[in-house]
Formats: structure tokens, sequence, C-alpha cells
């Protein structure tokens, strides 16, 4: 890990933006004016106690919420370098979530087989070139640290796969579409502490090539993980920085009461 | 501690007095089952034969068979799935996939369900009317299986919308954030993960067609035939032909009914005979859908 001061002075290009977003479930407003960058290939943090909104801010980014009915957005998230506002009705949540991957809490592997799971994305996309398809999936179990486990046995059901194992391959799966933003939604909260290692291990390599947006509900995960890390509180983001100085030295009295554990 | 034995004895007394009368309401099912199943069996033995197979009714009771009889419930069903199944699956994916939950949904849906109440008879009576005279179908075997299809129309859309509400949320969500579109999401994991559900759900609803009398009388299906619908398969090009969907025709319930309004007891143990061969036919679907139920869903967990 590098030291912030040398963070900081490296050439920051901000990914997504997230500008006055308010969010509705119905009539019960979840996101309160939350203003905040994601940086590129760099890892940041949400972190707040259950119902802080962390989650629903994380679903904004690909349009998840459109999904069900009653949910209204406000204001903008906007993906850099072509400045697409993604929550504007004229943008298809198609194409958003086509440039932006997720990561589940629980591994939601398909009931097929471990290549077609990889496969799926590409498919979806209407790639039809059997080799196409076959060095992708290569390549995106390579990435997600698990190809050696599996090369042999491509063909079988995912679902024999272990819980940590089938978490990377639903991070394959997000990577076989080359997305630009990925998400992860507390990915190792199903996960033993050695399963959530190795994702770890994993996300920290990543970000070499993708901006990663992660949800968490562990303090320890955000600190060992993240570069940056917003602290949100019943819909309101009460505090954004760098991680280190944010645990270290937080601005705000409420984050410091949060992450020394006297609150939440 | 005296005590506690005690009491944990007189309320488990509960537990035993529930357990056996759970026992005897089944009992009472199974056995009635079981009795009429015997019964029939020994009454109709005797007539089971090749030939029962493969005659024609007959004025002689000992020569009489079911051939034209099961030749058409078969037709009958074939025609019955081929229009049931697509339009109760399409139906039940709309519903649970595709409708917005507001309250025209919902008066459909009560409505669906109250269709699966509605009395066969009342489904022959709008047959009759709109089939056999307004499309001008007559009384024919598309007739017959366009009345059992509307019939089991509800059982299909429910076992199909019950199956897919089965499917985690989670399996759609994940679909989805890999940018599919809707139909991709119903093609690629609704059907195919609903497979079995839907596939018991139209077995036991063709299951219970096959034994339909009320409707198929209504419409007009012959009592006694003695040829069978043109075959579907032609010597020369184009190789098949579907004359048989204009075909009069008689199913097994139909035919059975006839034999018993017969005064000869002889009769009786054709009937008798030939209601083992339904009730067998029935279990066989049911069996295939257990069966088909298990393979499905071996390679599928969540």
């Amino acid at each position: 890990m590098s030291a912030p001061e040398t963070q900081m002075t490296e050439m920051l290009v901000t990914k997504a933006e997230s500008r006055n977003l308010n969010f509705y479930y119905g009539e019960f407003r979840a996101l309160k004016n939350i203003n905040m960058p994601v940086h590129e290939r760099k890892v940041t943090a949400l972190i707040g106690p259950s119902g802080c909104g962390k989650s629903t801010f994380l679903r904004c980014f690909n349009r998840m919420h459109d999904l069900y009915p009653g949910n209204r957005y406000e204001g903008e998230i906007v993906l850099q370098p072509d400045n697409t506002n993604l929550l504007a009705r004229s943008v298809d949540p198609i194409e958003v979530r086509m440039r932006i991957g997720m990561v589940f809490q629980k591994p939601n592997p398909f009931p097929k087989s471990i290549f077609e799971n990889v496969a799926y994305g590409l498919r979806v996309r209407g790639e039809r070139s059997r080799r196409r398809i076959e060095d992708k999936v290569e390549q995106a179990l390579n990435d997600a640290a698990l190809w050696d486990e599996v090369k042999d046995r491509l063909h079988q059901p995912a679902y024999n796969l272990s819980g940590g194992q089938q978490q990377r391959l639903c991070i394959a799966r997000a990577l076989a579409t080359d997305p630009e933003l990925l998400l992860f939604d507390e990915p190792t909260s199903a996960l033993d502490p050695i399963a959530t290692a190795s994702i770890e291990e994993l996300m920290h390599d990543l970000k070499e090539r993708v901006t990663i947006l992660i949800v968490t509900h562990n303090m320890q995960q955000a600190a060992r993980v993240s570069d940056f890390t917003a602290y949100m509180y019943l819909g309101d983001l009460i505090e954004f920085g760098v991680t280190d100085e944010l645990f270290i030295k937080p601005k705000m009295k409420q984050t410091e009461d949060y992450i020394t554990g006297r609150f939440g | 501690m005296k005590d506690l034995k005690q009491q944990i004895r007189s309320r488990k007394r509960w537990d035993a007095i529930f357990a056996l009368c759970g026992l005897l309401a089944l009992m009472l099912g199974v056995l009635t089952f079981a009795a009429l199943f015997v019964d029939m069996a020994v009454d109709g033995f005797a007539r089971l034969s090749w030939d029962f197979f493969t005659s024609y009714p007959s004025r002689r009771a000992g020569q009489a068979g079911i051939l034209s009889a099961w030749v058409g419930s078969t037709l009958v069903m074939i025609t019955t799935a081929f229009f049931a199944v697509p339009l109760g699956v399409a139906a039940g994916v709309y519903l649970e996939e595709y409708a917005a939950k507001n309250w025209v949904t919902d008066v459909i849906e009560i409505n669906i369900t109250n269709l699966a109440g509605v009395p066969s008879i009342v489904y022959g009576l709008l047959a009759l009317g709109l089939f056999v005279y307004q499309f001008g179908f007559g009384q024919s075997i598309l007739s017959a299986g366009l009345t059992l299809a509307l019939l089991i129309l509800p059982v299909v859309i429910v076992a199909t919308r019950e199956a897919i509400r089965s499917i985690p949320q989670a399996i759609r969500e994940g679909s989805y954030a890999l940018g599919a579109t809707q139909w991709q999401t119903v093609r690629y994991h609704i059907l195919p993960y609903s497979l079995a559900g839907i596939l018991t759900g139209v077995i036991i609803g063709m299951a219970r067609a096959i034994g339909e009398t009320a409707p198929i009388i209504t419409i007009g299906a012959l009592t006694f035939i003695a040829f069978l619908p043109p075959s579907p398969l032609k010597a020369e090009p184009p190789f098949l032909s579907f004359e048989w969907l204009m075909s009069p025709f008689t199913v097994m319930p139909i035919q059975m009914f006839n034999w018993t309004s017969r005064p000869e007891a002889a009769f009786l143990t054709n009937a008798a005979a030939a209601g083992f061969v339904l009730v067998f036919m029935t279990l066989a679907m049911n069996g295939l859908a257990i069966w088909l139920r298990y393979r499905l869903r071996r390679n599928i967990k969540w």
C-alpha cells in the first residue's frame, strides 16, 4: 500500500460523478442530495450502518431500481469520458448495464455450466463466434483468479463450486464483457474469511484496469481494499475522502463515532 | 422434574391424536380409490386383451373394443396440448415477467383463478356455440381439442406462474445486470428453469382433460364410431395431413358412458375394462410428470 501523500500526487481522473442525486422508493426519500466522485482505477468504498442507503446508492449506478415499480431518481450520475447521465430518461438502462458490471451480495451463478455462466454476457451481446467466446471466457476466468481451479471442468454445473469460487465466477462473468465500472454489493458477506481474503486480493489486482465501487458493512474491509471511502448515514453522504485519512483523522464527528465503534 | 415429564406427556398426547386423525383422513381417500380401482380391475380384467384395443365398438359385447375411443382420446389430447401449452405458458410468462403490477393485472389474475372453477359443461356450451357453429368446425376433433384446451388453460397458466415465481430474484438481477433484455432473460433463464414446473402442470391438466365427458358430449361427440379418423401420415408428399382434425370422433369416457347405459351385463364388463385403461392412462401421465420433474430439476439448484 502506498502512503496517502503519494496517492494524492497521482493524477486523479473522474470515472463517474453523482450530482445532487436523490432517490425515492415511492414516497420515501432514500438518498438525499448525494454529490460524490468515483475515481478511475481506484477502489471506492461505501460504508455506513444498515439502512443508510449505501446499497441503494450503488444500485443507482446500473439502474437496478428500474426493475421495480414506484422507484424514482432525481439528479444525475455522469459517466466519463463521454459525459453521459446514466439516470437520464433517454438513456436505456440496458446500455448502462452493458457498460457497468455488478457483483451481488450472495453469489448468484446461473444454474448452468461454468463456461455458460461466463459466456452469458457475450451471448446477450450477440457474439456468435465460438472461438472469440472461448478466448474471452478463459481470459475472464484468469482475471478472476479462477482459471486454474476450473479449467478441467468448464462444462460442469457452476453449483458444484464452493461459495468463494462461485463469487469469483460471478466476478469473471461481469469481467467477460469488459465493464468500465464494476459494482460490488457486499461481495464477501456470505463468504468465510479465507474466501473473503481471496476476493479482496482479487479486487486489489483488478483496479489496475477497472474502476471499482464497493459497498461493505465491514470497516476493516473498506480500510484494506479501498483508496477512497464514503460514509453514509440515513440517506446522507456524511463524509467522503481518501481512505487512510478518513479512518485516521475523520473530519466529521459522526464519521469518527461510527469508525471508532461508538455508534452503529 | 416429575411434573415436567408429566406435562410433556400430556401435551404430546395431542400429537398422537392429530397424527391418528390425519392418517385416518388420508386412508379414507386412498382406500376409497384403491377399492374402486380394484373393483374395476376385477370386473374388467377378463376383457383386457389385444383384441379389446384393436376392435371397434359392436352390438355384441364380446366383440366390442375401444380402438376408436383410445385413438380419439389420443388425438384430442394432442390437439389440446398443441393449443393450451403455448397459450398458457405465454400468458403465464407475461403475467409474471412483463405485466405492470396494477389493478388491471389483479382483475385478470382473479378471473383466471375463477376460470379454473367454472363447471366444464359451461365450456361445452361455449364451445358448441363458438367452435361448432360460429367457426364451423363441426363436431370434430378440432372442436373437442379447443374446448379442452380452454378448460385446462387456467391450470397451465397457474402452473407456469407458480414455477416462475419459484425462481429467485437474484437470478433475474444477475441476468439484467449483464445487460440482458427482458426477452433474453425469459428465453435463457425463466423458461428453462421453470420448465419442470410447467410440464408438471400441463400434464396434470391433461390428465384432467382426458377424463372429461360433459363438454365433449355437449359439442356432439358420437357415441358409436366404427371407423378411425384419416391418418395424419400420407404415402405421397407432403406426407402430413390434417384431415383428421375435422373428423368425427369418440373418446374413452364417452365409450364407457355408452356401455354403462346398456342393459346387458356384458357391456358393464367392457365399461370396467375401458375404465381400467383410462385410469391407467391418467396414472401413466402423472408418472411421466413426476419423472420429468425429477429429471429436469436435477441440474437446477439455488
